[in-house]
């Protein structure tokens, strides 16, 4: 039996890996990943509470989650695909206009 | 006891992979440790009885959506991070502030909390229960999501072609023909 407090505790540290990583990480690849962690971290509370309600909705609800991450991640790649095109960087503030 | 031992376990697996992530330089380095969180994210669910869920976390995530990470990182040629003066606030109010935010969140939860323990190894999240429920109770967010993601492929094809490509119309946009030179 594992206490229900520990996995919310392992999702916040989780959570916050991802909050730090945003804020310190300058490569906008690295940035993404860590929005990625987040959504990681979130997914696993909604697991603990599934299963502490013993409710499969939280699950469903985490199904949808990875959904939309992975529409997010396709159209973000995508994204950088382009600005590195017309950029040549990677570097999140070297890209500070709208137009060059 | 023996699953308290594999939540440990894997959950240092998890926090060493979020930390890895952060530390590292170059990218490729953060997208491999960040695969080892998501694998061992995975044997969590297992613990918590949600079967489907570690099925979907391995194909989806670890999978599908990392390895798109990892080409786009090979193929813009991502190297080693570079340094540069970010914005002194993110750093000064933001970092202590999510600290102090997650002491607090982590102290509630662990002293003042009531939550009872999870009961392990009842699979609960079969791909039974989660299929009724997906397409009966949640039919029209699914559907709305298959309409998400085809508006999600088109805009990914559209936004990684090249501008003359999309000029051109839909036919120069499958072939896309390289520039000469």
């Amino acid at each position: 039996m594992v206490p229900l407090s520990y996995y919310l505790v392992l999702s916040g540290i989780l959570f916050v890996c991802g909050v730090l990583g945003f804020l310190i990480k300058r490569n906008i690849i690295t940035i993404f990943m860590s929005i990625e962690l987040m959504l990681n971290g979130v997914n696993l509370s909604f697991v603990a509470f599934a299963a502490q309600w013993h409710a499969l909705s939280g699950q469903v609800f985490v199904f949808f989650v990875m959904v939309v991450a992975a529409a997010e991640a396709a159209v973000g790649l995508a994204i950088i695909i382009a600005v590195y095109r017309t950029r040549e960087t990677l570097n999140v503030d070297r890209v500070n206009l709208l137009k060059l | 006891m023996f699953h308290l031992l594999l939540f440990l376990f894997f959950g240092a697996i998890c926090i060493a992979g979020a930390v890895n992530l952060l530390v590292q330089d170059h990218p490729i380095n953060s997208a491999l440790s960040l695969i080892a969180v998501m694998a061992s994210l995975a044997v969590e669910y297992l613990l918590l009885g949600a079967e489907f869920l570690n099925a979907v976390q391995v194909i989806v995530y670890a999978g599908a959506i990392m390895v798109l990470f990892i080409i786009t990182i090979m193929l813009l040629n991502a190297g080693t991070e570079e340094h540069t003066k970010g914005s002194r606030v993110a750093v000064l109010v933001g970092i202590p502030g999510v600290l102090i935010g997650s002491l607090l969140v982590g102290w509630t939860v662990l002293f003042h909390s009531n939550t009872r323990s999870v009961p392990i190894g009842a699979l609960q999240g079969d791909p039974r229960g989660i299929a009724r429920l997906l397409f009966h109770d949640f039919l029209l967010p699914f559907e709305v999501t298959s309409v998400l993601i085809l508006i999600a492929i088109m805009g990914a094809v559209v936004l990684a072609s090249r501008p003359e490509a999309v000029a051109r119309g839909p036919e120069a946009l499958v072939r896309a023909p390289r520039k000469e030179g």
